[in-house]
């Protein structure tokens, strides 16, 4: 596809995302407001997964340490500043990430996947059972943060709408940031490190180091995520870091397809879609989502971004084969 | 703690970390052997305890329903294997996440649909339902005895059907090299086939021994699967002698974490996993 094509077609999708709430109902806003935290999410998995073939089976535990900084160190009764609690959300997110991120970078493959699970498991024990999280019902975060810098206050999220356009920002804010950071050469590192890593370390990158590098830049982001999702339902729980968490967010991206930010983003409307039209006709909704996962994995290999191209290689047969 | 509850302790730990190594010593084999991760494994721990639940409810008597119920259990993973984990051999391993995640979803809501959301009893068969009096006041279960002493026969018969029958020798080789041992005249289907019900066969015999004492209930399997991955990382992939060393090692941190440090217990386990992580980051008994 043309570049000038792709470009048109995220302008107008972010254009048809500004205008959503003029027709939507409030319910609508909020539901699109969820997808587009989780997209975030997706968006920083997919930095692991797609970009630098690090399949982590536990980022729950970046989006809940950051769900779970706000309602602790946020007043009980009073509205804590948005721009503190986001940097000390996210700071917290990113630091966890590093220390994990010293320790499972040293596995490689299943073992990765295993113990980035089983790290993210002991973070959700910490919230679940220790005095930290206070209890294993979870907090509630009853005041949302206010936004003032210096007494000037450029909006109110305790409107909803102020909220919707803070996430939808936030969104594109961190869909350019991760296409800036895949353009520069440290991006160029991680993909050398995705197709060989052997080869990466020869030519004399240590990639250890940028693989800690993009572990904890994507338990920030994810980080970004838990913030955004705690302020929006007001709430945060122990699920946030359970490992049901961790298999939908990687469920979306590669449900969107690897190796593309917008299919992270795709794959989070695709999974909460499902996720709202299955349960609206069963309360046995998982057992449709199994089905399709299971089915995408059988038929689908290559994901929602690779449907594009499989359809225009069934309609002009055999001319377009790998 | 004095002597005789730290010995119940010491026989609680054993206990645990035996029923652990049934389950992670089939994960491990379909690692070590098909090099397939399956998150569904869990799953059939859960399966065997319903099956012993519904089958021993049927029957009346749990050895009864365990001995129909290993068949089936056989037969499903065999079933499984055929239908699905052999379109999972050549795909990587984010797509074995994927489908058998997929596979997690649709189990548990199976299980709801036909047996329901209830936590269910299971009753400890009769000749076995006495207890050991130790002190005055203390008492061992000769149940949880049988359980262990199950166990350490199938980790026996485990390691004699790997080391010294012809299958285990076939299984071996298929794992170091499918094409070779396929060209040597070895039917390699039927043996993934065999390991992967195999596998089976043994969480959901961990299952069904586990009912009695854990009860049966709702998600019952992710808990176990994820420490069995522990156990497998802290073992070393593959190594059938190494998932055992290290699901004592967890049975015992488990066991004495909930004892020494209650609020801490659920961490004993992956601060272990953690240790070992830094000493040895392929696993105590990594092969090859």
């Amino acid at each position: 596809m043309n570049s000038t094509v792709v470009l048109l077609f995220k302008l107008a999708v972010v254009a048809a995302l500004v205008l959503f709430p003029a027709i939507g109902s409030s319910f609508y806003v909020e539901m699109v407001a969820k997808v587009l935290v989780m997209a975030i999410f997706a968006m920083s998995l997919a930095l692991l997964v797609g970009f630098t073939g690090l399949v982590s089976l536990g980022h729950a535990a970046y989006f809940g340490i950051a769900a779970y900084t706000v309602a602790l160190i946020a007043p009980e009764y009073e509205a804590a500043n948005l721009w503190l609690v986001l940097a000390a959300s996210v700071l917290a997110a990113g630091a966890a990430a590093f220390f994990i991120g010293l320790f499972v970078l040293r596995t490689k493959g299943i073992y990765f996947i295993m113990v980035t699970l089983a790290f993210a498991q002991m973070a959700y024990y910490i919230f679940h059972d220790t005095a930290l999280g206070r209890s294993s019902d979870g907090i509630y975060l009853n005041v949302k943060p206010d936004a003032s810098i210096a007494g000037w206050m450029p909006f109110n999220l305790d409107e909803p709408l102020h909220l919707y356009y803070f996430i939808l920002a936030a969104m594109v804010v961190v869909f350019m940031l991760l296409t800036f950071v895949l353009r520069s050469p440290f991006g160029r590192v991680l993909a050398g490190i995705n197709s060989n890593e052997h080869r990466m370390k020869s030519l004399g990158y240590a990639t250890f180091r940028y693989k800690l590098a993009a572990f904890t830049l994507a338990g920030a982001l994810a980080g970004v995520a838990g913030f955004l999702y705690a302020v929006l339902f007001g709430f945060v729980t122990p699920e946030y870091l359970s490992w049901h968490q961790s298999g939908n967010v990687l469920m979306m991206v590669i449900l969107g397809g690897l190796g593309s930010l917008a299919g992270a983003v795709a794959g989070a409307f695709a999974f909460i879609g499902l996720q709202e039209m299955f349960s609206d006709w069963t309360k046995h909704w998982q057992l449709l989502m199994g089905l399709v996962i299971v089915a995408a994995v059988l038929f689908m290999p290559s994901g929602l971004a690779g449907l594009p191209r499989r359809i225009f290689r069934m309609v002009n047969w055999g001319e377009d084969d790998e | 703690m004095d002597f005789t509850s730290f010995l119940i302790q010491i026989l609680n730990a054993l206990q645990y970390g035996l029923l652990l190594f049934l389950v992670a010593s089939g994960l491990t084999l379909v690692f070590g052997i098909m090099g397939i991760i399956n998150l569904a494994h869990g799953s059939f721990y859960m399966l065997g305890a319903y099956l012993a639940f519904a089958l021993s409810s049927l029957t009346g008597n749990l050895m009864l329903a365990i001995v129909i119920g290993i068949p089936l259990a056989f037969a499903f993973g065999a079933l499984l294997e055929k239908l699905l984990f052999v379109h999972l051999y050549k795909r990587d391993h984010l797509q074995q996440v994927l489908l058998t995640y997929g596979l997690i979803l649709i189990f548990e809501e199976v299980r709801s649909l036909t047996v329901g959301d209830d936590v269910h009893g299971v009753d400890i068969p009769a000749l076995f339902s006495a207890s050991i009096p130790l002190s005055d006041n203390l008492s061992y279960p000769v149940y949880r005895l049988v359980i262990s002493v199950v166990c350490i026969a199938l980790a026996v018969g485990l390691w004699w059907l790997m080391q010294r029958t012809r299958l285990g020798m076939m299984i071996r080789a298929g794992s170091f090299n499918r094409e070779m041992v396929q060209s040597l005249g070895v039917n390699i289907d039927m043996l993934y086939r065999t390991v992967f019900a195999l596998g089976v066969a043994l969480a959901a015999l961990a299952g069904m021994l586990a009912a009695p004492i854990s009860s049966v209930y709702p998600g019952m399997g992710g808990s176990v699967l994820i420490i069995s991955f522990v156990i497998v990382v802290i073992g070393g992939i593959g190594s059938v002698w190494g998932a055992l060393v290290a699901a004592l090692l967890v049975g015992f941190a488990d066991t004495f974490g909930k004892v020494l440090m209650p609020e801490l217990a659920g961490l004993a386990v992956y601060l272990l996993m953690a240790v070992v992580l830094l000493w040895r980051p392929e696993g105590i008994f990594r092969k090859g």
